[in-house]
């Protein structure tokens, strides 16, 4: 292989049990290191993204796992891949890079697996800091959670048992002698690229390595060494003695978020993540799996400079697992549903970003929004239909915050009266805010996150007014029914890059939109009366916008397409589907104003 | 006495002022014995105990003591809920004692925010009620209806991105009128408020309500008249996703021309208002 992707890396050969480890290391060696576990079928270079960005602040030592990579293979194959044996590399390979202090181990898949071993065995005590694992389970964990499932098998236990059953298939495949091997060194070797990026949406570029057929064909013994001995009998004491950072993929074909439902009693210093993606996150998702290691790492080198246990960093609001340090921007986040909904991701540990074009109000979102669990908050001032001012903010954005990961799309203004009393300067007013605003969010900020290549979600404010006409708002349905439609069609063009797009239709929710909202036709007297009636009328439903966000929070760790929120909401949806002809009889209502 | 009152200086305002200190030297006495693992009850029962050993014998109401997601009224629907439980009390969890006891005839009906440790996120809820203390004298001096003051506190509030907690107080008053009360041997409670207040309340409310005003500050059209003459006792309080704040002290209305005389808070010596004080000074 060339480490020509590895800028820097320095390699070196370490000699253990008859066999040498290839080891590549990365950035200042001073700094505490952190060492990558590669799984199967990989090698090393399965991280070079994420050792690139770990390599800015961390000490970052990679090596490619026994009979993998440019790692030689123990002779005879069969017993030479014991997690026993795993354990020795590691502890070859840490006393070698870093002899005086206890690594950060991060591994993924099999590399999380014989981590896990490595957490969770004596002679590795005081020799690792934390443990970051992703989508490789302790085996001697999953040996007690399927035996608990056999001895109570309630109807729950068994459908949860059938489900990571069916999902193991390949490890069973694993286990026939020689076909493997022959598969991967024929055609399923030569095709697995190619697999990868359709199936796992994995980037095409020079991964995997040529060393790909090898590495394969030689892992197959991690199976058939470990697994069967360990599922039947399953280590008892394999307590974590570190601290465990578990990240788990909500798209992954082979491992069942239930398998850890309850790691917190192997793992006591346990802190949960969860990431929309697939099974290969190191290749698909590299800033956030880098950014959530070094802050895990950060973390505990301070709780460690301190003397004390390390705080639960995890913030503890509904769904911090999935938001935790990533970047969300609320337009509209001034007052009503934005902020509220600035406030709902505050709460789950996201970074936001608060925009509005009254910028006093987005400031005080923005310091709030500290005091509740943002990591950083910032407020920004423009208006969302000033197509060049949202052109800035995106560029400010990316350079100095990062790439958006949740987009909300919430800014918005109301617009009352008939057709025939709405002049064509109202019309242009709220098209320009509601749509357009909309258009430019998905355009600058849904470009970058399309060429960033690692997901994201954007969540565009409709109303049910998208879908229920009606005599006193001809203008902003339309505005909202272009909304909603958008919303869809994106939604089908971003799927291949896996950013999701919601449309949210809350119904009448208790806001200040009523007393700003413009009713056309009438005089400047008869305006404040009607926005005080309505405001009145939106305060007796009282239906807060804190629903609302929670609403758009679900939507996106969901991916749900269309979210009507209130009842209201709701059954006009239903009736727009059933009945559009009641719709329409309520659309000739006159409200009571 | 309403309209005996004519400024700051009025003889009958003493008896109030002394009995408001005292409710506050009971609420700073009890949050400063706070300890994690106590309990809401505990804390009734030290404001109660602590009183009665000075002499209090009756009540407006009970002293009430609400602790962490409790100070935001979260998930209230019934007055029943206002009543002390067996919430305990943890580091960093805000607290809110409130206490109404009668001494000598006159009443006192005060809230005290706290937190047992640091919370910045309480500090700076009760840093952003000081607009509300200044907002509302300031209004009522303007004799605006207490309607509009009342909807005016609420956007203030809505701006600071908080909720109006207030709402959840029975007619969702920030306010009510206090007034002297008659000393008696035995003075029951009902529901966890004083007959004798209860008494008061009421003949104002029928005497009000033939006059057109009434003695509780509410947003609904009954408050949609200016400032009435008389004792009230403010109580803006406001909700943070499960942490809540508020002070509660009276403020004098009288019927004095002179706007500085029209309408003042009875005492500035409190806690709270201190507290502010010292925060400009150290900024
Ligand atoms: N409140 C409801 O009943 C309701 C119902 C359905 C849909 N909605 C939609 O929800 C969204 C949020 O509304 P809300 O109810 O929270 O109203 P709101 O008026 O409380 O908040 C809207 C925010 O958007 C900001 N804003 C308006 N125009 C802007 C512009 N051009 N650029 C930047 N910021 C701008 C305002 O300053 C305000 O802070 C809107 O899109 C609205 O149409 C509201």
């Amino acid at each position: 292989m060339s480490l020509r992707d590895l800028p820097g890396a320095r390699e070196r050969r370490v000699r253990t049990g008859g066999i040498e480890l290839c080891v590549a290391e990365l950035g200042d060696e001073e700094r505490p290191t952190v060492v990558l576990v590669h799984g199967y079928p990989d090698s090393k270079e399965v991280w070079t993204e994420v050792a690139k960005q770990l390599a800015d602040q961390w000490h970052v030592v990679l090596y490619d796992v026994r009979g993998h990579g440019r790692s030689t293979a123990p002779m005879p194959l069969r017993g030479g891949f014991t997690l026993e044996k795993l354990t020795d590399d590691f502890l070859a390979v840490a006393d070698a890079v870093s002899p005086d202090r206890p690594v950060h181990l991060v591994g993924h898949d099999w590399g999380s697996v014989q981590a896990w071993e490595f957490a969770t065995v004596k002679r590795t005590e005081g020799r690792i800091a934390s443990f970051t694992s992703m989508s490789g389970p302790s085996l001697d964990h999953f040996g007690h959670w399927i035996k608990q499932r056999m001895a109570r098998p309630t109807p729950r236990r068994v459908g949860q048992l059938l489900g990571q059953g069916a999902k193991s298939w390949y490890v069973y495949m694993l286990h026939t002698p020689v076909l493997p091997e022959l598969a991967w060194r024929g055609p399923l070797g030569k095709r697995w690229p190619r697999m990868l990026e359709r199936l796992e949406k994995v980037p095409a570029g020079d991964y995997p390595t040529s060393s790909l057929p090898d590495d394969a064909a030689h892992g197959a013994w991690l199976y058939r060494d470990n697994v069967r001995a360990r599922l039947s009998r399953p280590r008892t004491d394999a307590y974590a003695h570190v601290p465990v950072q578990l990240i788990t993929p909500t798209g992954d074909i082979f491992l069942s978020e239930k398998l850890y439902d309850q790691l917190e009693l192997w793992a006591p210093q346990l802190v949960r993540r969860t990431l929309d993606g697939k099974h290969w996150v190191p290749r698909t998702r590299p800033d956030q799996l880098a950014s959530w290691i070094s802050e895990f790492v950060a973390a505990n080198e301070a709780a460690e400079e301190d003397g004390r246990p390390m705080q639960d960093t995890a913030p503890t609001g509904a769904y911090a697992d999935r938001f935790g340090g990533r970047l969300v921007l609320v337009t509209g986040a001034a007052g009503g549903i934005g902020r509220a909904t600035a406030f709902a991701f505050a709460e789950a540990g996201a970074r936001v970003v608060a925009v509005d074009r009254d910028a006093e109000g987005a400031a005080r979102t923005a310091e709030m929004a500290r005091l509740i669990g943002a990591p950083a908050a910032w407020g920004e001032e423009v208006d969302v239909s000033d197509e060049q001012a949202m052109e800035k903010l995106a560029e400010k954005v990316a350079a100095e915050y990062g790439i958006v990961d949740v987009l909300v799309n919430n800014a918005g203004i109301g617009l009352s009266g008939s057709f025939l009393d709405t002049t064509s300067e109202d019309w242009k007013n709220v098209l320009d805010v509601n749509l357009w605003g909309v258009i430019h969010g998905c355009r600058f900020f849904g470009r970058q996150m399309a060429e960033r290549g690692q997901g994201g979600h954007i969540v565009n404010t409709a109303s049910a007014a998208a879908y229920q006409p009606s005599r006193a708002l001809p203008a902003y349905s339309t505005s909202k029914a272009a909304v909603l439609m958008l919303s869809e069609c994106l939604r089908a063009e971003l799927a291949d890059r896996s950013i999701g797009v919601s449309a949210i239709c809350p119904g009448i929710v208790n806001t200040n939109i009523t007393a700003t909202t413009h009713f056309a036709g009438a005089d400047a007297a008869e305006e404040k009366r009607l926005r005080k009636r309505t405001s009145r009328l939106y305060g007796l439903r009282n239906y807060p916008p804190e629903r609302v966000a929670d609403a758009i929070l679900k939507a996106v760790v969901r991916n749900q397409a269309v979210v009507p929120v209130t009842p209201e909401a709701r059954g006009a949806r239903f009736l727009s589907r059933f009945s559009p002809g009641a719709l329409r009889g309520i659309a000739r209502l006159k409200p009571p104003l | 006495m309403n309209s005996a009152v004519k400024d700051e200086n009025a003889p009958e305002l003493r008896g109030f002022r002394e009995v408001q200190s005292l409710a506050y030297a009971c609420a700073e006495a009890v949050a400063g014995g706070l300890k994690p693992g106590m309990t809401e009850r505990e804390a009734a029962r030290m404001q109660r105990d602590w009183l009665r050993e000075r002499g209090v014998r009756d009540w407006f109401h009970l002293p009430f003591a609400w602790f962490g997601d409790r100070t935001a009224f979260a998930g209230f629907k019934v007055p029943l809920q206002f009543f002390p439980t067996n919430r305990k009390l943890e580091p960093g969890m805000p607290f809110i004692l409130d206490l109404a006891p009668v001494y000598k005839g006159f009443t006192a009906d005060i809230g005290y925010s706290g937190c047992l440790g640091l919370n910045p996120l309480h500090d700076k809820l009760l840093a952003d009620l000081e607009a509300h203390r200044e907002l509302i004298l300031r209004e009522v001096r303007e004799r605006r209806s207490l309607r509009e003051i009342y909807e005016n506190v609420e956007r203030l509030m809505i701006k600071q991105g908080y909720a109006n907690r207030h709402r959840a107080y029975p007619f969702g008053v920030i306010a009510h009128k206090v007034d002297r009360v008659a000393e008696r041997r035995w003075s029951p409670q009902v529901f966890g408020f004083g007959t004798q207040s209860i008494k008061g309340l009421m003949s104002d409310a029928l005497h009000g309500h033939r006059d057109g005003w009434s003695p509780l500050w509410s947003p609904y059209s009954f408050s949609d008249h200016p400032p009435q003459p008389g004792l009230w006792a403010v109580e803006p309080h406001l909700g943070f996703r499960g942490t809540g704040a508020k002070f509660e002290e009276i403020l004098v209305v009288t019927d004095s021309k002179d706007p500085e005389q029209s309408a003042f808070w009875l005492d500035d010596d409190l806690p709270h208002v201190r507290r502010w004080a010292e925060e400009r000074v150290a900024a």
